[in-house]
């Protein structure tokens, strides 16, 4: 039987319930939107049976690729370029993949106002931290080079 | 006299064949050198790879629950051995694929009081710091590179679980000044033995700097990291085995957020092999979790480790070039 000492507390119950609405609506938008790209519904920015083509001049498929070469091959913007085509079939589904990687900032988000009013100030600086680091990963300004 | 097999056994036996042999059909068909019977990859329809995929992750969901690992570290390098995707999107994949069964454990685990967040925020800002670092290194590094790498680390996670013992409740004399000062200690209900189990841990600096060098390789390798997290977590800092193995996971939700970033705004993201990896993984897993229930683990942990040694030296090869 579950008692007050072994209860989570307010802040993981808070990031809990969020989490689990969070994953659910992007898991059915992630599979919405996965079922327009392959019914063709919307046109496709790099059509999808183009995939495993192998392109004159190349050796290997378009999937084959490493993702530079790809990107190039369509240019297609990196960072969050992909959002100008958001209304593709493709990238469409780039919604559902951003929500599901943008819920963790979310979620500390939410639990930063319990950590301040039980003065907990070293999580909440961790807290600001971490939202730091997921903004700074998100944000598409560290880019990678040499290939 | 003859002994029978209990019913899930011989599923689970089954269904091994049926993945050992659909491996072996796409490896042939994924092929673009000198198939001369079957079609190069680029001849086969599109919507054969997505269904394929969709299949072999259901199966890798099933053995991952089965063999106590998480989807990502299955998912890298099998598919990455085996399929003509490029080690670019295998590892963007694999890490959306951790992810989503992050995201997908963690509403429970916190809810129960299993996983920690006051054990998980301070280790997840130090392996989500790495990761991104991981990620960028595996991103700028050559795929034969990538994949001799990858082998190495499968097949030293296969010796880690080979060998690595677990202890339900390590013995923590003392909380270290870290832990002391943030606090990171609970009490869970231990339904095995019927009582409330108190906790801490020690040796936390030490933790720390080794979740920087899995957070590096998660990054890196777009595996999950829990089979580096919960020994970590259970024998160098002393949570208990469930709180570990909770935590972890629920921790892998942190880790593989900012590492899937990167990859996402480099563009290593291909929602053809996404989306059905994430499908078949979770479903798999699902009906995974009811298998459990009468298979008999031992014996399916070892066929899954020996899937990933199959797996990480099919990887290091193919980095060598000695089997394309």
């Amino acid at each position: 039987m579950a008692n007050e000492r072994t209860q989570a507390s307010e802040e993981q119950i808070v990031y809990a319930n969020l989490l689990n609405k969070g994953m659910w609506s992007g898991l059915a938008l992630l599979i919405i939107t996965f079922i327009v790209y392959v019914s063709g519904v919307l046109p496709s920015h790099v059509p999808i049976e183009e995939l495993s083509k192998t392109p004159p001049g190349s050796d290997v498929p378009y999937w084959s690729m490493r993702a530079h070469d790809f990107n190039q091959a369509f240019n297609i913007p990196t960072g969050w370029g992909w959002t100008a085509l958001a209304g593709k079939g493709d990238y469409l589904n780039f919604v559902g993949i951003a929500w599901l990687a943008g819920l963790t900032i979310l979620c500390y988000a939410a639990i930063i106002p319990i950590l301040l009013r039980k003065k907990e100030t070293q999580y909440l600086i961790i807290a600001i931290a971490e939202i730091a680091v997921l903004v700074l990963a998100a944000s598409g300004i560290l880019k990678v080079g040499g290939h | 006299m003859l002994t029978r097999k209990p019913v899930s056994s011989q599923i689970v036996l089954l269904m091994s064949i049926f993945f050992c042999l659909m491996i072996a059909a796409v490896s042939v068909f994924a092929s673009t050198e000198g198939a001369a019977v079957p079609p190069p990859a680029s001849d086969v329809a599109w919507w054969v790879w997505p269904l394929v995929l969709l299949v072999v992750t259901f199966v890798l969901g099933i053995l991952a629950v089965l063999g106590g690992v998480g989807g990502g570290v299955l998912f890298v390098p099998i598919i990455g051995g085996f399929f003509p995707f490029n080690i670019d999107f295998v590892r963007g994949a694999g890490l959306l694929v951790a992810l989503a069964g992050a995201l997908a454990a963690g509403p429970g685990l916190l809810k129960r009081n299993l996983a920690s967040l006051r054990l998980a925020l301070p280790v997840a800002l130090i392996a989500s710091a790495a990761a991104i670092g991981g990620a960028m290194i595996g991103l700028a590094l050559k795929p034969n590179v990538v994949n001799i790498l990858l082998g190495a680390t499968i097949l030293f996670i296969v010796i880690i679980m080979a060998t690595a013992k677990k202890s339900d409740f390590p013995n923590v004399p003392k909380p270290d000044n870290i832990a002391q000062s943030l606090g990171i200690m609970g009490i869970y209900r231990e339904e095995s033995i019927g009582k409330d189990v108190e906790w801490t841990v020690h040796k936390t600096p030490q933790g720390l700097l080794l979740f920087i060098v899995i957070g590096i390789m998660a990054g890196m390798f777009g595996l999950g990291a829990g089979w580096a997290n919960v020994p970590v977590l259970n024998l160098l800092m002393g949570a208990p085995l469930k709180i570990s193995v909770a935590t972890s996971k629920f921790l892998l939700s942190i880790t593989d957020t900012s590492a899937a970033w990167v990859y996402l705004n480099q563009g290593a993201v291909l929602p053809m092999i996404v989306v059905p990896s994430i499908v078949g993984i979770m479903l798999g897993s699902m009906v995974g979790v009811k298998i459990l229930a009468k298979a008999k683990p031992k014996a399916i942990k070892w066929m899954v480790i020996g899937l990933l040694l199959f797996a990480g030296l099919r990887a290091l090869l193919k980095g060598l070039e000695i089997w394309k």
